[in-house]
């Protein structure tokens, strides 16, 4: 079986905190894998393992078959692993559309991307086909710091999205974003996976939005690996519901 | 008529060059709920931080039981009793969690008053006494949010404004959150919340306001506005009935 990302046996701690203990995860190359769990639980600091953000203190971290454990954040990148991070990071005293330019620069060298003074017209062209696909195109010449929250989401999304990486990794998509424009998100997503072959890992909340797009999930709870599964498999386990979606009750919407 | 608990009348307010808040009207009665729905980027945050003090309209009058809001300072019109949560993470990393909630009863020089609130606040956010002594850094998101809700209940406010209390929240403690949210209203405490999860939010409010391109396009019952076929097509997801 071949995955395209895998994460072995992670552990990690800060200070006295057990971040992550013995954590895996695999998300099989064309899928869209999610990752859920309590607040607290680990996913955004296997997040930031995945993508060499931060080191483990053990185990592997395996991307297209090759070992990117110690990799710095910017190989990684380059080999073709996006992300948007669950509190945005983006430059705000840029315009939208400058935002997405700097995205563009993946495949040059620093000397060209710092010397060059223009971006040409099929970028800028590229750029506004994003903001587009994301929904924020009539926003391109606002200073990226006016945003809102939930439109800054949507500019780290294109942000990512642009620089066309192979897998991508998105930390709580659907946070402060509305329910339509959720609707809409999970609809895009599921076109780049179907059209693109584009691979996701998602950690989010919004059940409806896991549960109907995913076709795995993984379920992480004090740092450790829950269980993996379908979408259906992980609705069901009892410890699924004890852990993290409370209750055993649907909710009723 | 009576006086409103607070009521907005006008309101025009922006950064920069540009206005978000186009004249927004409407008012909140006292001891409800409120929550204020619409798309991304349309005003909500502004206009919280509009009666918090963190922004000064240009234009219009914000009223808190018949008093002016209009060109007072935060810290002023904290001590009317108003305080809100924002939306960003906003804890002191570097202090400790039960050194952030203490902080939120700063007004209060009363030690004994400062440490009674504070046990009455671990009780109904038990992550707080969990990790009463770490970093408030190493919480998750999650946890630092509903850090920062027991930090806003240290001076017992009379009026709560809540900038997305929802997100990043897990399904339990989403759950557990707008429970709070419906105790806190319980003990008399008016709230006025902006949500993105917006069936939720409606579905425990008094009243609903939808606002659009920085003005009040639809106010009314929180289930009226779940209900209208409209908005639920534009902010909600699609329609479905609520009873």
């Amino acid at each position: 079986m071949s995955f395209l990302l895998e994460a072995k046996g992670i552990s990690r701690a800060f200070g006295g905190v057990q971040a992550l203990n013995d954590c895996s995860l695999h998300v099989e190359k064309g899928s869209i894998a999610g990752l859920i769990g309590p607040n607290g639980s680990g996913k955004t600091t296997l997040f930031n393992v995945i993508t060499g953000y931060v080191r483990p203190d053990q185990g592997l971290v395996n991307f297209a078959g090759e070992d990117v454990t110690n990799a710095r954040p910017d190989e990684i990148f380059s080999k073709g692993v996006g992300r948007t991070f669950q509190l945005t990071r983006i430059f705000g005293r840029m315009s939208v559309l400058e935002n997405m330019l700097v995205a563009t620069q993946r495949d040059e060298s620093w000397l060209k991307g710092l010397t060059r003074s223009m971006s040409s017209a099929s970028e800028v062209d590229a750029a506004m086909d994003m903001l587009e696909f994301v929904g924020i195109a009539k926003l391109a010449k606002l200073q990226a710091g006016s945003l809102s929250y939930g439109q800054r989401k949507l500019l780290e999304l294109a942000y990512v999205l642009i620089a066309n990486p192979e897998v991508i990794l998105l930390d709580e998509p659907a946070g402060g974003v509305n329910l339509t424009l959720i609707n809409e998100i999970a609809s895009k997503i599921r076109l780049l996976n179907k059209e693109q072959k584009k691979t996701f890992l998602i950690v989010e909340h919004n059940m409806e939005f896991v549960m109907n797009l995913c076709d795995s999930v993984t379920v992480v709870n004090q740092g450790h690996t829950l269980m993996s599964g379908t979408p259906v498999e992980v609705r069901a386990d009892k410890r699924v519901l004890d852990a993290y979606l409370g209750g055993g009750e649907e909710e009723e919407n | 008529m009576s006086t409103p608990f607070l009521s907005f009348g006008g309101v025009i307010a922006g950064y920069g060059g540009g206005d978000v808040l186009k004249g927004v009207n409407f008012s909140v009665e006292s001891g409800g709920v409120t929550s204020i729905v619409g798309p991304n980027g349309c005003g909500k945050s502004t206009l919280l931080k509009t009666v918090s003090g963190l922004l000064k309209p240009r234009l219009g009058s914000i009223t808190f039981k018949g008093e002016s809001l209009v060109g007072k300072t935060p810290k002023a019109i904290l001590q009317m009793g108003i305080v809100q949560v924002p939306q960003n993470h906003s804890l002191f990393r570097e202090m400790t969690v039960r050194q952030n909630v203490e902080l939120g009863a700063f007004l209060i020089k009363d030690k004994a008053v400062v440490a009674a609130r504070y046990e009455k606040v671990c009780e109904l956010f038990p992550v707080v006494s969990e990790r009463a002594a770490d970093r408030a850094g190493a919480l998750s998101g999650g946890q630092q949010r509903l850090v920062e809700f027991a930090r806003c209940l240290m001076l017992e406010p009379e009026l709560v404004l809540l900038d997305e209390p929802s997100m990043g929240l897990d399904p339990k403690t989403l759950r557990a959150m707008f429970a709070t949210i419906k105790t806190m209203n319980a003990e008399g405490r008016t709230v006025l919340l902006v949500e993105q999860n917006a069936r939720q939010a409606l579905k425990m409010s008094h009243k609903g306001v939808v606002l659009e391109n920085g003005v009040v396009r639809l106010s009314g019952s929180g289930i009226d506005v779940l209900n209208n076929p409209e908005i639920a097509a534009l902010y909600l997801g699609g329609s479905i009935t609520h009873k």
